[in-house]
């Protein structure tokens, strides 16, 4: 990792800690859902509340970048700044990896009061290897909703994203059987979830935290929505390059 | 040495023919200004040879190579504009940032206070008045310690304190050696610093000469008068515009034009003199045939 991107890393952190409620903004609904849905409900059983730890932690990794990312991207590309960086002596590389590297910071902030609620306040419980791959499944299934965000941010303007990220969200979140613990989902959700990008995702986290089985088709569907979510940002990315830039 | 150069370039947008064919180049040390309306074709031309945008036809060059390089582009200084200084962070941090992507960069310090920008460190770009955001995005331009800058109407908006302030820090980065290229649609700004001249109406080179010479090109004065008779043939005419029964006369030499309706007996009432635009004196030559 170059320095340079670090240093775009950190000027864009400080640009959103600037605007403080950007960033509580999207730590707020993972950890007020735990708090709502989560404690209340099966705060007391170990098995339910780790699901539903599990299951915040993938609706905080698909909000924060579906927003942090399309709503993000599309901004900075509305921006007179934006050609001007491009006129300083660097490639679009350290660019590009400074916004990564940001998308990581956001969903750390994200993600911290997610598993501090679990741990303090249910009886969720994880043993350390299971820790371990637990928080390198969030790293991996970041990777496709990385790339949603991405193909939004570059393929729309500014208000069409914000739209777009926020009619997606939901019934990602709902149809991918977030907001229900494994199995308890209605019917034609428990149908469809493991087949949308949400449910393969959460399906793995589940894998990782507990006895749920894997499900080979719906990890392969991920695997699937991944590629196609690359393709597409690739392919907005470069479309915006020839436009702007070209 | 050359170091920024366009062969034969054109740039089309869509359907519009932004830039048609242009040549143009800049020796190490000179101080060129760009200068035409709106729209005329003078950011495209720049944003070629910063690398921004590719051209259509023609091949563009920045210190010896592609500017869209980003090796090209080591001792390239460019201003942003600067309704797009990033609002939330502070003046210290904006030139930190551009800073750091610079080998040899100037210091902090020295980049403030060179342009008067040491009491604004802590505030946030959002914040400051129009004339300090001009300040700073000017400053930026040279924090990398460039060899060629490109200022986009650096002291439009500037109080008279500040442009002059401005003008003596382009001048001294000149004096040391530094390329300058100066785009502006104001002859005044062009005409305090540069010698040369590149006007650029309708995407094409329309002259690059001296500030004097462009001067008698493009200053022309409008002559208005009203005159019973047909005005007989006279020197120095760029256009006629009849409104009523009031004439209005482009020409470049005022003077000399009054002289000679005295000396043709014409007769005339209400003569009025002013200086045009920018804009009337390209729409005056770009449309007479007479004048090209």
């Amino acid at each position: 990792m170059s320095s340079l991107a670090l240093t775009h890393a950190r000027f864009q952190i400080i640009e959103l800690f600037r605007i403080p409620i950007a960033v509580i903004g999207s730590a707020f609904w993972p950890a007020a859902s735990m708090l709502a849905f989560v404690v209340p409900f099966v705060g007391d059983e170990p098995v339910y509340a780790t699901y539903a730890t599990a299951s915040m932690v993938t609706f905080a990794v698909m909000s924060t970048n579906l927003f942090q990312y399309g709503i993000g991207v599309s901004e900075d590309r509305a921006q007179p700044w934006d050609p001007f960086v491009r006129t300083l002596p660097a490639g679009a590389a350290p660019r590009f990896a400074g916004r990564i590297l940001t998308g990581l910071a956001m969903m750390a902030v994200a993600l911290t009061p997610v598993v501090l609620i679990a741990m303090f306040f249910t009886a969720a419980t994880l043993s350390a290897a299971e820790f371990v791959t637990a928080v390198v499944v969030t790293a991996a299934i970041s990777i496709p909703f990385i790339l949603m965000g991405l193909a939004i941010g570059y393929s729309l303007p500014q208000k069409a994203a914000i739209v777009v990220a926020q009619v997606l969200f939901l019934p990602l979140a709902f149809g991918g059987g977030l907001m229900s613990p494994p199995g308890g989902a209605p019917g034609f959700v428990e149908d469809l979830a493991p087949y949308l990008p949400t449910g393969g995702a959460v399906r793995l986290m589940w894998a990782a935290v507990g006895d749920y089985p894997l499900e080979f088709w719906s990890a392969a569907s991920l695997v699937g929505w991944t590629g196609l979510f690359a393709a597409l940002a690739v392919w907005a990315y470069r479309r915006d390059e020839g436009r702007r830039f070209g | 040495m050359i170091q920024a150069r366009a062969e034969n370039v054109s740039r089309r947008y869509g359907k519009t023919l932004a830039l048609d064919g242009v040549d143009f180049q800049v020796r190490a040390g000179e101080l060129v200004g760009l200068l035409g309306p709106n729209g005329a074709g003078k950011s495209t031309l720049v944003n070629l040879l910063i690398g921004i945008r590719r051209p259509t036809h023609g091949r563009v060059e920045l210190c010896g190579g592609d500017p869209r390089d980003p090796a090209s582009r080591r001792t390239l200084g460019v201003t942003p504009q600067e309704t797009g200084l990033p609002a939330s962070l502070r003046v210290g941090e904006v030139i930190d940032f551009v800073r750091a992507h610079y080998p040899n960069p100037l210091t902090r310090n020295e980049l403030l206070d060179r342009f008067g920008l040491t009491d604004l460190i802590r505030r946030q770009t959002g914040g400051l008045s129009g004339g300090q955001r001009r300040r700073l995005a000017v400053a930026l331009a040279f924090a990398g310690r460039p060899s060629i800058v490109f200022l986009d109407e650096p002291t439009t908006g500037l109080d008279v304190e500040a442009r002059r302030s401005l003008w003596d820090g382009v001048r001294a980065f000149h004096a040391e050696g530094g390329t300058v290229v100066l785009t502006s649609h104001y002859l005044e700004e062009i005409e305090a610093l540069a010698r040369r001249v590149v006007v650029l109406a309708n995407g094409r080179v329309l002259a690059d000469d001296s500030v004097t010479a462009v001067r008698g090109l493009v200053g022309m004065r409008r002559v208005s008068l009203t005159s019973p008779v047909p005005l007989p043939d006279l020197e120095g005419l760029v256009s006629v515009e009849r409104a009523e029964d009031r004439l209005h006369l482009l020409t470049a030499d005022a003077d000399r034009l009054v002289r000679a309706l005295v000396a043709h007996d014409v007769p005339f009432r209400d003569l009025e003199v002013r200086p045009t635009s920018l804009e009337e004196a390209f729409l005056a030559l770009t449309h007479s045939p007479a004048a090209a």
